[in-house]
């Protein structure tokens, strides 16, 4: 008897690494360009920012949030790996978000919103809205 | 491949992102191998929008559920659960009392020497609660399993080799071949390990199980006429 146990997900991994090869090689110019508006664009950013939420090494931050009724809150991913925003009583949820993806959603009504990545239960963040 | 088993176990993850793109790849090297292959879904391959109708669509026949099943097989009953789907806030990977429920009928009339395998994506015991992984009613399916003689228990999610043997029950996970993650705890995330490119195939790799000569006694499989 034999049996072989496995995960084979190389065929799939490699056809990711080479769009984000050739995505990068293409946009060379553009980041560069970006770069030099940098500076400018970051004397909007602490403003423009304060209702979004990001997550790198799958950790919400910030991981409680104060808004006003009416506010749209923007969750960006900046892992490698997919992460999905779903609210404890399924209020909102996200489609799988990818690499540098987003997700919105407007608050309507004042409470306290527990919300967790649907892959990874053990991320978990609040939105608090008054 | 040299020699060509029985069959695969694919512990899941099979995709990225759940993409029907993503699935046919997966498909064709798969069926390269021309090796019967038994699966169960991780959470990546439950991700698209109807949250694992892509999956049970493709590899879900003659499956309850979403997508947990029974087969037997060299005389050893294998078990294939799923724990990556309505996971709660807070929580771990998660079987529900609908598997639960079927896990203890699908045992019911099986012999204590039936030599079992049971296999899911995330790990059935907790090996590291910060990171998640672990089932949070994992305790439960093993306690159904206590009584059997030989169990062994198989997942992937966590890309990295852990093994222990508690009672009769041994655990096993595999390497992944598609990226390594750290160590529990060893790192600020689970996240994909970025390692040298020369170190990267010493961390990725498959498991076999093989027939071995040894000084153990054999199992002895008690099965009436009725089968």
């Amino acid at each position: 008897m034999q049996i072989l146990i496995s995960q084979l997900r190389f065929a799939t991994t490699r056809l990711v690494f080479n769009r984000g090869l050739a995505v990068a090689l293409v946009f060379g110019p553009v980041v560069g360009a970006m770069l030099a508006f940098g500076a400018v664009a970051a004397q909007d950013a602490t403003t423009k920012d304060a209702n979004e939420i990001t997550i790198d090494n799958f950790t919400f931050t910030p991981k409680e949030l104060t808004v006003a009724v009416g506010t749209t809150v923007k969750w960006v991913n900046h892992d490698d790996i997919p992460h999905t925003i779903v609210e404890k009583k399924t209020t909102f949820r996200s489609k799988a978000l990818d690499t540098d993806d987003s997700y919105s959603f407007t608050f309507t009504s004042a409470g306290t919103f527990d919300y967790f990545c649907g892959l990874h239960p053990h991320m978990v963040g609040q939105v608090i809205v008054k | 491949m040299p020699i060509k088993p029985s069959f695969i176990i694919h512990t899941g993850d099979i995709t990225h992102l759940s993409k029907s793109a993503e699935f046919d790849d997966a498909d064709k090297v798969f069926s390269e191998t021309g090796v019967p292959i038994h699966w169960v879904p991780g959470e990546h391959d439950i991700i698209d929008e109807e949250r694992g109708k892509a999956y049970l669509e493709r590899y879900g026949k003659g499956s309850k559920g979403a997508g947990w099943y029974s087969y037997d097989d060299h005389g050893i009953h294998f078990i294939g659960l799923v724990n990556v789907v309505d996971l709660k806030g807070g929580g771990l990977g998660n079987l529900g009392a609908e598997q639960l429920a079927w896990l203890e009928a699908d045992l019911k009339d099986r012999s204590n020497s039936t030599p079992i395998v049971v296999f899911a994506h995330i790990p059935l015991q907790v090996i590291y609660k910060e990171w998640g992984w672990g089932t949070e009613d994992g305790m439960q399916a093993l306690n159904l399993l206590k009584r059997f003689g030989s169990v062994t228990v198989l997942n992937g999610h966590i890309h990295q080799l852990a093994q222990k043997v508690e009672g009769n029950m041994t655990f096993h996970t595999a390497l992944s071949t598609a990226f390594p993650q750290p160590a529990p705890g060893s790192a600020p995330s689970p996240g994909p390990m970025l390692v040298p490119a020369d170190k990267l195939r010493t961390l990725l790799g498959l498991s076999t199980v093989s027939v071995v000569q040894g000084n153990k006694p054999l199992a002895i499989i008690d099965k009436t006429l009725a089968g």
